[in-house]
């Protein structure tokens, strides 16, 4: 029988058994859903974390000099913590020596940041911000620009004058319905003018990246920011990915030769990249897919088996049928074909289903949730080739002892 | 009619003698089916029920043959041997010259598609199908393509008479046009012989009649038509009967000689 005709009759044959067909690639359909929906939040959530959140943390073609690392994902034992601890601060006095064995075109800039209470005038209760004391080079890196206003000049930057520039957070929260530039944020009883208001930076996980101010480091903030003479960060960038090993090395040499390391010595400070920072998820990503992809075989492994036995009633329901359809001259293969293509049909609108709730699934997921989701074409072909798989492989016992029936004893069956 | 009783019992003619004595050897052209030395046995637990006993029945293109004999008799089983249904356990079959006995799945089933037209008494369609879909379907086996499928399933309804019902489902149709449709699908691939194994037993009178007139006239075109029946009246329509008793030929006679003996019985 012509391949289409076999897909037209199972076509018909389910149609015709509606509500038993919906319970039989329920099974198959359940596990495509799930295994289309974890697909798409676990590939969002890695294009998530690539591109927003260690995006937003960490520049492009940068790293940044630390006593230990900002982002710290993983499991980790105590000694681990208790090393952290022990490491000393980097210092003012550690940017000169290490900025000036950087080669030429290479940015830099110290960063302090801690949190701290502002009020204004405008809102009775104060809130608390993130601050940054930051030097020249900061905004470039960062590629941060003002939406209004401006950015530190040369002489606030070495003066240390009284000015902030803020996200768009602290202008709404402090400044409602008012232009913030020019008017004034107070923090620990000092007012700073605020001279330029940043654009919107965005959120991850529901947690919004545009509650800062950034004001220059020898500004009176910095006192409440970190001890003297300390800073929490170095940033440094490349001009291109290529020159960033390079200018790691160098500056470990430095540190290391600073902090009088012996060679057996690990590193007592942190030089982060964004790399080092996703390290971590993909550890996390390898664990979801596994479950992502072990969960779902669960499902088809049970809706296998439901096919298998439907599949095994339906031949033993319909004997007359084939009885007659051998009395016509059907071939075995016929019969076998006949009855895998309608599990295979079966299951493959089963899987189709699956992957219109799982789209669904994630959809609803990703608009309650802080989680992304992300569509992959390929999870598609992948939810309907498993689908095909599942109802071949259960229909081949049942049409096989179908296709092996007698055709008089088939036609005497009632 | 009147020429048919005149011509000699053909059960006795030398020619038939003669075909089913050379034992192993092929008929000519002329003969649809031979069979010699037929045996079909059940074992039912132990016991053995023999249904044939050994069949010797030689039948040419053309005949319009009916088969009588009391419940029982095998009857059934012996059509279901001559429609490649059922493999005997004992002797051979030749079917259009070639031997069925030897034959394997596939051919089995390529000569219930090809030379076969099989009417049974309960009908046997397709419950879900309709009369068109269902006349289709030994030409979906026989690999003919949609278009042509169904204009051969058309014409073939209505050779029947059924032109206005294609698109009804069998439980949209009376017994008797279930029955024409069951006929319309045993010729749709032009077989070499009709097979109908009491086609009227599920039928009122009148409308056995009707599907009688069917057969008539489809032998009167040439059909070679073998058919099993309880009732006499439905016999008479047949050129030639053959009766069956316990699994053996009791007699093969032309039907004017049994038309007599039924005279003198009834
Ligand atoms: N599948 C079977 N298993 C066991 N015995 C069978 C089977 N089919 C037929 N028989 C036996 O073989 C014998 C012949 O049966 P068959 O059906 O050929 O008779 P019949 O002449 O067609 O009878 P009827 O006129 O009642 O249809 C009977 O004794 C029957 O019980
Ligand atoms: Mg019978």
């Amino acid at each position: 029988m012509p391949f289409l005709d076999a897909v037209r009759l199972a076509l018909q044959q389910i149609w015709v058994q509606k509500l038993k067909s919906f319970f039989t690639l329920l099974g198959v359909m359940i596990g495509v859903t799930f295994l289309i929906a974890v697909v798409s939040i676990v590939g969002g959530m890695s294009r998530y974390m690539t591109e927003q959140l260690v995006g937003k943390i960490m520049a492009v073609n940068s790293f940044e000099l630390r006593h230990r690392p900002n982002i710290n994902m993983g499991d980790h034992d105590d000694n681990y913590w208790r090393e952290l601890r022990r490491r000393p601060r980097i210092r003012e006095s550690d940017i000169e020596p290490v900025t000036s064995a950087l080669p030429d075109g290479v940015l830099w800039a110290a960063v302090g940041t801690d949190n701290l209470a502002a009020s204004s005038r405008y809102v009775s209760k104060p809130k608390g911000v993130t601050a940054f004391t930051v030097t020249d080079d900061y905004f470039t890196i960062k590629r941060m620009e003002p939406v209004s206003g401006r950015l530190f000049s040369p002489q606030e930057f070495e003066r240390g004058m009284p000015v902030i520039v803020i996200g768009q957070d602290v202008a709404d929260y402090f400044f409602p319905a008012l232009d913030p530039v020019g008017r004034e944020l107070t923090i620990r009883g000092i007012p700073y003018q605020i001279v330029g208001l940043m654009e919107k930076q965005g959120s991850a996980f529901g947690f919004s990246f545009d509650k800062f101010i950034v004001a220059p480091q020898k500004s009176t903030i910095n006192r409440y920011v970190n001890a003297h003479g300390v800073i929490d960060a170095i940033m440094i960038q490349t001009p291109s990915r290529e020159g960033l090993l390079s200018a790691q090395e160098t500056v470990r040499q430095v540190m290391r030769a600073r902090h009088g390391l012996r060679p057996s010595q690990k590193d007592d400070f942190a030089l982060e990249t964004s790399d080092s920072a996703l390290e971590f998820w993909n550890k996390i990503k390898s664990y979801l897919v596994i479950a992502g992809v072990a969960l779902p075989a669960i499902g088809l492994v049970v809706g296998a088996i439901v096919i298998m036995n439907i599949m095994l009633v339906a031949v033993a329901e319909r004997t007359r049928e084939i009885g007659i359809r051998k009395s016509l001259g059907a071939r075995r293969r016929d019969i076998m074909s006949q009855f895998l293509v309608e599990s295979a049909t079966l299951s493959t609108v089963g899987a189709a289903l699956g992957v219109a709730t799982g789209f669904a699934f994630a959809k609803l997921i990703a608009a309650v949730t802080p989680l992304p989701a992300a569509v992959e074409l390929w999870s598609v072909f992948l939810g309907v080739g498993i689908g095909a798989g599942v109802g071949i492989i259960a229909g081949a016992y049942p049409a096989s002892r179908a296709s092996r029936l007698d055709p008089i004893t088939a036609l005497r069956a009632e | 009619m009147s020429q048919d009783t005149i011509e000699a019992p053909l059960g006795a003619t030398a020619e038939r003698q003669a075909v089913l004595a050379t034992s192993g050897e092929a008929p000519g052209k002329d003969w649809v089916i031979v069979t010699r030395g037929i045996k079909r046995e059940y074992d039912m637990g132990g016991e053995i029920v023999r249904a044939l006993r050994g069949v010797d029945l030689a039948i040419q293109r053309n005949e319009y043959v009916a088969i009588m004999g009391p419940s029982g008799s095998g009857k059934s089983t012996l059509m279901n041997v001559i429609g490649c249904l059922d493999t005997p356990n004992e002797g051979e079959y030749w079917l259009n010259g070639a031997r069925v006995s030897s034959m394997s799945d596939d051919e089995l089933a390529r000569v219930r598609n090809k030379e076969i037209g099989f009417v049974f008494q309960t009908f046997n369609l397709l419950p879900r199908a309709t009369a068109l879909h269902n006349v289709e379907l030994p030409l979906v086996y026989a690999g003919v393509g949609s278009v042509e499928r169904k204009r051969r399933a058309r014409e073939a309804l209505s050779r029947v008479q059924l032109d206005g019902r294609m698109d009804h489902r069998p439980n949209e149709l009376s017994g008797g046009q279930r029955q024409r449709v069951a006929i319309a699908r045993a010729l749709v691939n032009n077989p070499s012989i009709l097979l109908a194994d009491e086609p009227t037993g599920n039928l009122d009178s009148t409308t056995s009649q009707e599907i009688m007139r069917v057969f008539e006239s489809l032998a009167d075109q040439g059909q070679t038509v073998i058919m099993v029946t309880h009732e006499p009246d439905i016999a008479r329509h047949a050129r030639r009967v053959v009766v069956l008793r316990d699994g053996l030929i009791a007699s093969d006679e032309r039907r004017s000689a049994f038309v007599e003996k039924l005279g003198v019985t009834v």
